[in-house]
């Protein structure tokens, strides 16, 4: 037997509406029913117009990102079980420009994941395995950095985080954690370089240590615990740049 | 409309995208390359794949072995020519992707591992634990920003091709954010969208799985070449379809039916192997047509397992402990949980067959060239002929990769080669893509889009599923033509410009619907058995008539015609495809044969 729950949806449209409305739907759900599925069904069935992002269904291609009931998560791996007897509210993702409905303008963070040499610059002077050859990486070292190397850009982190809602320029959650990705991988030379952005007003110093942004991950990245060990990177950074002065 | 100019143009920016704009960028870095996806790269589906991808590293592999199981596993419908480059070249880009940062996982002393794969005759399935392809993506993706020639077009929605005289100028492109139509003319353009297969109703693919690229190519004249192939995947979650890794079984998992009987020995994939020590060719690790081959013979004898979201068997991991599941096989505990309920730990996955991927697409050669001059295509929208009637596990992976290199290298190529023409006739080809696909936005019409995809979707599950016939197919055809016509009168509610999805789906299902024909009018001409395409009607393989590419070629007033070309074979001659104890024995039966000869070989 079918369940019903009432799921209200804060809908935009730029060239129509002058500012964000509310929408109800009334949707029917089993047990296996996703917030993903309910939308589509709404979108089949009841209202053709309404727009969000999704694929993969499997909480893996990050598109479904939106706030429910103020929390940011993916609507494929939400389930309407979990709000018997409630009313869903739903809403795009906090702390990015809206564009249309359930949609929201992600290049700000894009061009943060870009920016910060999100690949192996290779290390000075070393050389580097032939074509038919692996770099050696035991399985201790890639433990290392295995952990950060599972976001899969939802920004769900960058929408639970207080910082950024206050600050655009901080680099944020996600970013954050794809720095001491690299920075920690053993074939990795780049740190150099994205230390500078780590140090920056910016970087890690701008993390107040909610730690919301780990509460909310879907692939329990824990970004958080990267900043924190950025800092101490960071820290470590600053110490021996204050020995290089004194010793000048 | 809005008008750039760039050398190469890309359309997808999955694996073998991403792959094809790294090598176009660094052939020839002076080259413009315009990278253009409906979606951020990031979410693009080669991000779903599982398990691994293929290429010989241990010292008792050979590129040899590599050949002939892709070469029998597809059943003998492969460019011979093509899978022997392929094999020597899968390696190396695995390699390229390693010095690029995938963390691939390892064994103790810091080298590439690999795993077992259904049909491979040597473990040489490289994995990042069971998250390769999303592993491979987020490498290739983050890989090529260090590249400041590849222009990146996200959430571009590509209309049309720019064709004429049989060349190709470029593509026009919907700015889906902003609501903007703008033309990118091209010397070259790289066709990478990957599968056709929402053309079906369950199946493993995200929703953009729309075959887009084929469907183009296709409407311009190229045929799409042994499209009735069609893999179903044998271990999906019931209701959503979501994949279950052949990994699982790689790693020794074991299906069962209602009486927990291994049933795959009934189906010439046994004797039935130790729990706990998968055996190469045996069991669960046959090759994917036959093992959900034996899906729906089981259901047939009633002997699998009714449950509310339909019949499945299980899929029994607990043998291999909490630890072990954790270390390789961590996003399938979490989404056997997540979406049936079910700790793989503790009890067994419920699982059936599913629709996964496209074997057929556009026809190319073994360069990724298409009939179009300067039109090239690869990945999973392609038919570069490795696959034949049947894809093995791990190969698909590693084919973006290489044949995703070899597109961007020969576009790059070609675009040096060529000078842009005059931009004004382009537009105006561009004007009347537009027109086209906004004439399905205006005028009185009733028909809902998500219905016509529903009704398409169970008639190629009916009709055209695992097993075939004369009249199913028919059946399904008649469908088909009836839902094209309903297409005509769709109802699009949303007049919006701005991510306006209710208008692009229903672009797409246009898209799925020519396609699926494509699928059921070459299924309704090849009258044998062969790989994933078994028919009812006509059960063996028929090497004399079909040992042939069937050939589907648009026609805008109708049904597509069906033509045949030749299969390169070059090194290895058709012969019985057999698995278990019977490969076994086939194989020793050569080798003593090649004994007697004198030990020619």
């Amino acid at each position: 037997m079918a369940d019903k729950i009432k799921i209200t949806v804060q809908r935009y449209r730029p060239e129509q509406d002058r500012e964000p409305w509310d929408q109800s739907f009334e949707v029917e759900y089993t047990r296996e029913t996703s917030l993903l599925e309910a939308l589509n069904s709404i979108k089949d069935t009841q209202e053709p117009t309404l727009s969000f992002r999704w694929s993969c269904r499997m909480a893996i291609c990050g598109s479904c990102g939106m706030m429910v009931n103020g929390v940011p998560k993916l609507a494929c791996k939400t389930f309407l079980r979990d709000y018997a007897g409630q009313e869903m509210r739903i809403e795009p993702l906090a702390n990015f420009p809206v564009e249309r409905d359930l949609v929201v303008d992600l290049s700000d963070f894009i061009e943060k994941l870009e920016r910060i040499k999100p690949y192996i610059i290779p290390k000075k002077g070393e050389s580097q395995p032939g074509e038919q050859r692996e770099y050696i990486q035991t399985p201790a070292q890639l433990e290392k950095y295995r952990q950060f190397s599972m976001c899969i850009n939802c920004g769900i982190c960058y929408a639970a985080c207080p910082q950024y809602k206050l600050n655009k320029e901080f680099l944020g959650p996600a970013a954050l954690t794809l720095i001491y990705r690299y920075n920690e991988d053993s074939r990795d030379g780049g740190k150099e370089e994205r230390m500078k952005l780590v140090n920056q007003d910016t970087g890690v110093w701008s993390c107040s240590f909610v730690g919301y942004c780990s509460e909310c991950c879907p692939k329990g990245v824990d970004p958080a615990s990267a900043i924190q060990l950025g800092k101490v990177e960071s820290a470590k950074d600053y110490l021996i740049s204050m020995f290089k002065k004194k010793g000048e | 409309m809005d008008v750039v100019k760039a050398d190469v143009a890309i359309v997808g920016a999955g694996g073998s995208g991403l792959r094809a704009a790294i090598a176009a960028a660094e052939l020839n870095p002076d080259l413009k390359v315009a990278l253009i996806s409906k979606v951020y790269p990031m979410r693009s589906h080669t991000v779903a794949a599982e398990g691994g991808a293929a290429g010989v590293v241990r010292d008792d592999d050979s590129l040899d072995y590599h050949f002939h199981d892709t070469v029998a596993g597809g059943d003998w419908l492969c460019e011979q020519d093509v899978v022997d480059y392929f094999v020597h070249n899968t390696t190396r880009e695995l390699y390229q992707l390693e010095h690029w940062g995938c963390p691939w996982s390892r064994k103790p002393d810091g080298r590439i591992n690999v795993r077992p794969f259904g049909g491979m005759k040597v473990p040489r399935t490289w994995f990042a634990a069971d998250k390769t392809g999303f592993h491979m993506l987020h490498t290739l993706f983050q890989t090529s920003t260090k590249y400041k020639s590849i222009i990146r077009y996200d959430e571009h929605f590509v209309l049309d091709l720019l064709v004429r005289d049989n060349q190709v100028y470029g593509v026009v492109t919907l700015d889906m954010q902003n609501g903007v139509v703008r033309m990118i003319q091209a010397k070259s353009v790289i066709i990478a969208t990957g599968g056709s297969n929402r053309c079906y109703r369950f199946n493993t693919n995200g929703g953009i799985v729309t075959g887009d690229g084929m469907a183009l190519a296709y409407r311009h004249g190229v045929p799409l070449r042994d499209m009735e192939f069609v893999q179903y995947h044998p271990t999906g979650l019931p209701g959503c379809g979501i994949l279950m890794t052949e990994g699982c079984r790689g790693e020794g998992g074991v299906l069962t039916n209602k009486d927990g009987y291994r049933y795959l020995q009934d189906y010439g994939l046994g004797p039935e192997t130790p729990l706990g020590q998968p055996k190469s060719k045996y069991m669960e690790l046959g090759p994917r047509d036959r093992v959900s081959q034996a899906f729906w013979q089981e259901q047939q004898k009633g002997r699998t397992i009714k449950t509310h979201l339909g019949d499945v068997v299980n899929l029994d991991l607990r043998h291999l402990g909490a630890d072990y599941l954790e270390e390789r096989l961590p996003f399938i505990c979490e989404l056997a949980r997540a979406y049936v309920g079910v700790d793989p730990v503790k009890e067994p996955v419920p699982v059936r067959p599913t629709v996964h991927y496209t074997m057929g697409g556009i026809e190319t050669n073994g360069r990724t060239g298409t009939r179009i001059a300067g039109l090239y295509a690869a990945g999973e929208c392609a038919s570069v002929g490795i696959h034949g009637a049947n894809r093995l596990g791990s190969n698909s992976l590693v084919e973006t990769v290489v044949f995703g290199r070899v597109a961007g290298e020969e576009a790059a190529k070609f675009a040096a080669e060529n000078e842009h023409t005059d931009t004004a006739p382009l537009t105006q080809i561009a004007q009347e893509s537009l027109d086209k696909a906004l004439s399905l936005v205006s005028g009185e019409r009733s028909e809902s889009v998500s219905q016509i995809r529903n009704e398409m979707g169970d008639a190629m599950e009916e009709g055209i599923g695992i097993y075939r016939t004369d009249e199913s197919i028919r059946k399904t055809i008649d469908k088909l033509t009836a839902l094209k016509e309903r297409y005509r009168n769709i109802k699009i509610n949303d007049q919006s410009t701005i991510f306006n999805t209710d208008w692009l789906t229903a672009i797409e299902l246009g898209f799925l619907l020519g396609n699926a024909e494509a699928m059921a009018y070459s299924a309704l001409n090849r009258t044998e058995s062969r790989g994933s395409h078994q028919r009812l009607d006509f059960t063996e393989r028929n090497d004399e008539q079909f040992l042939k590419h069937s050939l589907a070629t648009y026609n805008p007033d109708g049904a597509p015609s069906i033509t045949y070309s030749d299969v390169k074979i070059t090194k290895l001659p058709p012969a019985k495809r057999v698995y278990g104890i019977e490969a076994e024995n086939a194989e020793k039966a050569a080798k003593a044969a090649a004994q007697n000869n004198g030990g020619n070989q």
